[in-house]
């Protein structure tokens, strides 16, 4: 590059840094709607149900119903209530007062101490299907506790033949906050890099300017970094502001080093930059832009990243899809970044599929550029 | 005054329809959400890859792995013969369940205390996480049963006799799909009444709508029924869509859910016409739009539930519309409730209908008059 | 006609075009932007690109520019082939785009420190060549100013600086005097006789407004793609030489006017002062008899041709369709006006602030029943903030107003059904068709059963729209939206009509049919108020007022406020001469160095 082209580069950059610090719409979107995203998902969105209110039903109390449903008063994860019939029961679940019912009919105790294999009806609400099973999971647990500590006191052997210990790596807290917010970080970074530089260019076509700058010497390859570099600072720092936020105020372990976040959160703010460059290609009004933007990237980020619903889940052909939304690389890496360390075999991977999205998206928008109006 | 509500109601159904860029608005985005969700926005578990490490391969672990493999939960990846791979397995996200039998699994079935299993979750996606851990509980948990009783060990004092109310195989499309409903018509109402005036603005033609003797409200009518209208037309496709597409059963009435339908969607446009007294432009309409639309959906129950959040943003949610017709469209669904059974949630949404409605009226004679 | 000589017989011209065509595809539909134009322009002349909106000014000069695709043709710039070599042209090419291409948040010297650093000018000649320009422009004290902040005369001077700090070749200048007021285009002017007289710099300009082509050394006249006429403009005017008049008569000018556009051998009548500008088919004596038989005083005085002139008459020539039909029918009777007599608009120490600017300041006339009354002043004068109160769009911050005895702001609805309002630019719902715009107007002005279709039939047949009644107002031609507009104006038959820059961008043949029914419903005692930063424009009106900076600088009638600014030089100011002098002398030397 001659001194010209630097010269022009320079005096690009100049501008655009000259335009974010005096655009509030635009240091809003990188860093106002971050914290605020981060507020609202780091607070209101929990899958963990905590508390669960649940009817108990006794038709007919005894020694050993009461040595049952005392497990409920103890978990950390029920908040019992108790009804005398099952109609009473039904009617709250209706009501939407209670969650899931756990009934012991009136021959549990008799059948319990004749041959065993006394049945515990429990009746969840399946509308939220997710709360539903964590429920039936919780319910299991209970049981199996109440069997064992019912084995252990009785001084034989235990009603089951095996138990199962388990252990959950990485999150053994099972909170769901800490597998959000790392993803959330995606979202982000999303905004910035692809909405964000978008709007724009798209601004620059809006007002003329554009038209002006292609008439000057300047080369599209100039006009292009000059929109990459200032971008792709902001949205590192959008970046580094979203993980102290993580880091300090939601408490969440950063148990991989700070380096191999920041070189993949660079690659996929590449690809985010390559993406919201290919759109304002061909959107040259910001309405336009906005909506191919949202549209294009932000809900597939959202939705197809494995960001809040597991990918290994969805239909085979969307699991196709999901391989050409380039958050869903980055997600695998910050909640392994965030939560089990550097491993290598996770970032290696999914980075290089970072680093050919970066490469198609920055290299289409280039190819798909012209110094011309049509 | 009829007559010229009217005339602006055809003129805004025109407006909208007869333009392109209008048109995808209603058309295109709806559509991609609607399948992106209904197919790829599960919380069911399928094909989840797991690696097994038996220690000891015997008839009865050789039974419990079949009865293991035999959901359509669990993937089988790799049958491990030492421990070595376990943590590599689970790190580099191949399984998300190893299954450990230990080498005294077969003696301590037969005789002694209970015999030991180990099940190691990646809890990276602590949800799934969770979900892993409770399938496969169920499925030990039978395997132990029909083994006690086949191979003669006492019966447990009591077992569970698990059911689900409403959504018996419990599948979360049916939990996510009518959700859409109560999203899709926010999503296109408010863009279609918060545009709608930011449009004139921009056109010029809003100075000839305010020099003409039409008063302020019937302006703030004639822009606000035909958000309404397309609002419930919207939500009526996507129920049939839901109905017939998705397969999600409609126990309930239309009348409970076309009541709500009404009540939500006037709140939405309430809201909706106030961004669009504040707008000057549709840049500004959109962004309106969407700084409300974010957190309303959250806080909604859409994909989390209210129940699990803070107490305080529990509170914050009782002003969000979505919130009374995402229950209604739901218990409607699945619960075939009446109107009856919800009158609680009808009341707060005419409330916040009432409360929109005057608010834009207020910003409208204020802003343009 | 002589059209594509050449003008200039320098050895190698600064531009050339040979058959240049250019289509855009809009949605299904192919427009055909440019349609086989062939010129030149001569090396250190300023060539004026002259045209209604929508002749194709823009197309051509983003081709030569190098940012569009030529779809066949050749153009030539400093002989290199634009579409080969655009880049090796960009390094010689000077272009300012139709909104200036200023970053409207960065300051002044922002913006040239940019342009400077595009255009390779190195640092050390940067002090003395930002000076030069400075002078030149009039900006010196305004370096540090947002560009945003600006006037529209300052943006315009500010643009031109940023495309000169390297000096080009060939500069390109595309209607860089819309919306600008007379002074500053004046300025403007200074400045490109300097840049091409003394710095030899070669100026391609576009402009809607026909009289700068009076000061082009050569004129390339463009009407819907086509080249309508190429060469000097002398040539021009010559080919009229004898067949322009001024007529007085004791009937009235409007009446006059009215007659003579429909007297044969006639192509042109247009109200001048108190006097109709008659422009002959052919050049004859001036005599008057038998011209107009209900006007037997009629005196014809001989007047020099002006280049509109010459373009109306190949419009008429151009023109197949037959000459409109008698007035007759847009003379509406107002439904008895129950009007006070005397004035029918009445403001009086009006003034608006927006936070501490002051928009209008202290602003009084009234305007009489039947009047015609002009609102003059550049962008930015305080003439639309003036009319948005009058309209009720906008409360006053001060001052008091009365349009047929009602504030329209507090007035009940009805009020509002006695005037008529035609906004900015045509506004009219683009996406709805002719007869949907006009069944909602009507609707909306509260027209009902056989009264709507009534008045809805009227317009399309007074306002030839019948044959385009389903067609989508978007995609009508400028002069039909126009139409269109005033007839959505006028369904509901109001006292008082508002229109707001109602000519802007038409060509001058439908704009002299617009004026003729303005003219026709003053005769029939409707009170019409309309702003222009036209100046001829200001010659329709009975009585104006020139506005600048929200200030009222001087009112009254066209000729008396012409013959206050009469000078010994100048014996007949033109309305234009008259506003500068209102203004003062320009604010600025123009002269550069």
């Amino acid at each position: 590059m001659n001194s010209g082209a630097l010269r022009r580069l320079y005096g690009l950059l100049r501008k655009e840094s000259l335009q974010i610090w005096r655009d509030p719409s635009a240091l809003a979107i990188a860093f106002v709607l971050p914290a605020v995203l981060l507020l609202i998902f780091g607070y209101g969105v929990t899958l963990d149900a905590r508390n669960v209110p649940i009817a108990l039903v006794v038709q007919k109390p005894s020694a050993i119903s009461s040595s049952f449903t005392s497990q409920f008063s103890h978990s950390p994860f029920f908040r019992p209530q108790r009804f005398l019939t099952i109609q009473g029961a039904e009617r709250a679940m209706a009501a939407h007062a209670v969650q899931g019912i756990v009934w012991l009919p009136s021959d549990f105790a008799r059948r319990a101490e004749a041959g065993g294999n006394a049945p515990i009806g429990v009746i969840v609400s399946g509308v939220d299907a997710n709360t539903a099973r964590i429920i039936e999971g919780y319910v299991q647990q209970v049981w199996a506790t109440w069997l064992t500590a019912r084995a252990k006191a009785a001084g034989g052997g235990s009603a089951l033949p095996f138990s199962v210990q388990p252990q959950v790596r990485f999150n053994p807290a099972v909170d769901s906050r800490d597998y959000l917010v790392p993803g959330l970080i995606a979202m982000i970074m999303t905004l910035t890099g692809a909405l964000l530089t978008a709007l724009v260019i798209a601004r620059e076509w809006e007002r003329g300017t554009m038209e002006a700058l292609m008439v000057t010497r300047v080369a599209i390859n100039e006009i292009l970094l000059a929109k990459l570099i200032p971008y792709f600072v902001l949205g590192m720092g959008g970046m580094a502001g979203s993980v102290a936020i993580a880091v300090f105020l939601f408490g969440e372990p950063l148990q991989g080093s700070i380096w191999v976040l920041t070189a993949t959160s660079a690659l996929f703010m590449l690809a985010a930059l390559g993406m919201g460059l290919l759109i304002s290609g061909f959107a040259r009004n910001q309405f336009v832009a906005g909506q191919i933007a949202i549209i294009t990237t932000f809900l597939p980020a959202f939705i197809l990243s494995g960001f809040v619903f597991d990918i290994n889940s969805m239909p085979r052909v969307v699991q196709i899809v999901t391989h050409v939304v380039a958050a869903r690389y980055f997600v695998v890496i910050l909640q392994s970044v965030f939560l089990a360390g550097d491993v290598w075999s996770v970032i290696l991977p999914n980075a290089l599929a970072l680093l050919v999205m970066a490469a198609i998206f920055l290299g289409l928008a280039r190819g798909t550029a012209r110094k011309r109006l049509d | 005054m009829i007559r010229q509500i009217m005339a602006l109601i055809v003129k805004e159904m025109l407006a909208v329809l007869r333009d392109a860029k209008s048109r995808m608005v209603l058309i295109g985005p709806p559509l991609i959400q609607l399948l992106v969700f209904g197919y790829a926005a599960t919380f069911d578990l399928n094909h989840v890859p797991v690696a097994i490490y038996d220690q000891d391969p015997s008839q009865a672990s050789r039974e419990l792995v079949a009865q293991f493999l035999g959901a359509p939960t669990f993937r089988l990846v790799a049958m491990l013969r030492s421990p070595s791979r376990i943590d590599e397995l689970i790190d580099s996200r191949q399984v998300q369940l190893v299954l450990v039998i230990d080498r005294r699994f077969t003696r301590d079935l037969l005789t002694g205390p209970p015999a030991p299993l180990q099940a190691i979750v990646d809890g990276r996606n602590s949800n799934t996480a969770l979900l892993i851990e409770g399938y496969a509980n169920t499925i030990l948990n039978d395997f132990s049963l029909s083994w006690s009783a086949a191979h003669g060990r006492p019966a447990p004092p009591a077992v569970l006799d698990m059911r689900a109310r409403f959504n018996p195989t419990l599948r979360s499309r049916w939990f996510i799909v009518p959700g859409i409903v109560a999203l899709l018509t926010q999503v296109v109402t408010l863009l279609v009444v918060g545009l709608s005036v930011a449009r004139e603005r921009e056109a010029g033609t809003f100075d000839q709508l305010l020099v003409t003797p039409m008063r302020p409200i019937d302006i703030l009518l004639g822009k606000g029924l035909p958000g309404l209208l397309i609002g419930l037309f919207e939500a009526s496709v996507i129920i049939a869509a839901a109905v017939l597409w998705f397969k999600v059963p409609l126990r309930g009435g239309l009348l409970p859910l076309y009541l709500g339908l009404v009540l939500f969607v006037t709140a939405v446009t309430g809201i909706g016409l106030a961004i669009s007294a504040l707008a000057a432009t549709q840049q500004q309409a959109l962004l309106g739009a969407f700084l409300f639309m974010v957190p309303s959906i959250i806080l909604s129950g859409f994909a989390t539930p209210i129940a699990n959040m803070p107490v305080w943003v529990q509170d914050l949610t009782l002003i969000n519309p979505m919130r009374y017709f995402l229950a209604i469209v739901r218990s409607v669904f699945l619960e075939e409730a009446s109107v009856d059974a919800l009158a609680g949630q009808y009341w707060p949404m005419a409330l916040i209908a009432v409360a929109s409605l005057a608010t834009a009226g207020w910003l409208f004679r204020k802003r343009v008059t | 006609m002589p059209a594509g000589s050449p003008t200039g017989h320098a050895p190698q011209p600064a531009l050339s075009l040979a058959d240049v065509r250019h289509t855009f595809r809009a949605g299904k539909r192919v427009l055909t932007a440019l349609d086989g134009i062939t010129a030149e322009a001569a090396r250190g002349a300023v060539t004026g690109l002259i045209g209604p909106d929508g002749a194709g000014k823009t197309t051509l000069m983003r081709l030569i520019a190098g940012l569009l695709r030529i779809d066949a043709g050749r153009i030539e710039v400093l002989g290199i082939d634009v579409a080969r070599n655009p880049l090796a042209v960009q390094a010689r090419l000077g272009y300012m785009p139709q909104r200036f291409g200023l970053y409207e948040d960065l300051s002044v010297a922002e913006n040239l420190d940019l342009y400077a650093d595009l255009q390779g000018v190195p640092r050390g000649e940067r002090t003395t060549r930002y000076a030069e320009l400075l002078r030149m422009t009039g900006l010196a004290s305004f370096t540090a100013r947002m560009a945003g902040r600006l006037s529209g005369g300052m943006k315009q001077k500010l643009g031109l600086a940023c495309t000169l700090v390297h000096p080009p070749d060939l500069l390109l200048l595309d209607e860089p005097t819309v919306g600008v007021d007379p002074v500053s285009r004046r300025e403007l002017w200074q400045i490109i006789d300097h840049l091409t007289r003394e710095a030899h710099m070669t100026v391609v300009f576009s402009t809607a407004y026909l009289d700068e082509a009076e000061r082009c050394d050569s004129v390339l006249l463009i009407h819907e793609g086509r080249l309508l006429g190429h060469g000097k403009p002398g040539q021009f005017t010559a080919e009229m030489a004898g067949r322009s008049f001024f007529a007085t008569a004791s009937l009235g000018r409007r009446r006059l006017q009215a007659r003579l556009a429909q007297a044969p051998g006639v192509i042109d009548a247009v109200i001048q002062g108190s006097r109709v500008r008659v422009v002959r088919a052919e050049a004859t004596p001036p005599v008057a008899a038998g011209l107009v038989a209900e006007a037997p005083d009629l005196v014809l005085i001989p007047t020099p041709p002006r280049f509109e002139d010459s373009f109306v008459a190949r419009l008429r020539a151009l023109d197949t369709t037959p000459a409109p039909p008698p007035s007759a029918t847009v003379a509406l009777p107002p439904t008895t006006p129950q009007m006070p007599s005397g004035d029918v608009i009445a403001i009086a120490h009006l003034t608006r602030r927006f936070g501490t600017f002051v928009a209008v300041d202290d602003v009084s006339f009234t305007v009489a029943r039947g009047e015609i009354f002009g609102l003059l002043g550049a962008n930015g004068a305080g003439k639309s903030t003036t009319f948005r109160m009058l309209c009720g769009l906008l409360p006053p911050s001060a001052g008091t107003l009365r349009v047929a005895g009602f504030d329209l702001r507090t007035a009940a609805a009805p009020a509002r059904g006695r005037i008529g309002y035609m906004a900015q630019k045509f506004s009219l719902y683009g996406d709805l068709s002719v007869a949907q715009n006009l069944r909602f107007f009507s609707s909306a002005y509260r027209l009902r059963g056989a009264r709507q279709r009534a008045r809805i039939a009227w317009a399309e047949t007074e306002f030839e729209l019948g044959a385009r009644r389903d067609a989508t107002a978007r995609d009508l031609p400028l002069g039909f939206k126009q139409r269109l507009a005033l007839a959505c104006a006028l369904m509901h038959e109001p006292e008082i009509l508002f229109l707001d820059e109602p000519t802007s961008g038409v060509d001058p043949l439908a704009r002299r049919e617009f004026w003729r029914r303005i003219n026709a419903l003053a005769e029939a005692g409707v009170t019409v108020l309309v702003t222009t930063h036209f100046m001829e424009e200001a010659e329709y009106c009975d009585r104006l007022v020139i506005m600048a900076q929200g200030k009222v600088l001087a009112a009254g009638e066209p000729e008396a406020i012409k013959r206050a600014a009469r000078t010994e030089a100048r014996p007949d100011p033109t309305m234009e001469d008259a506003f500068i002098a209102v203004i003062g002398s320009p604010r600025q030397p123009a002269h550069a160095a």
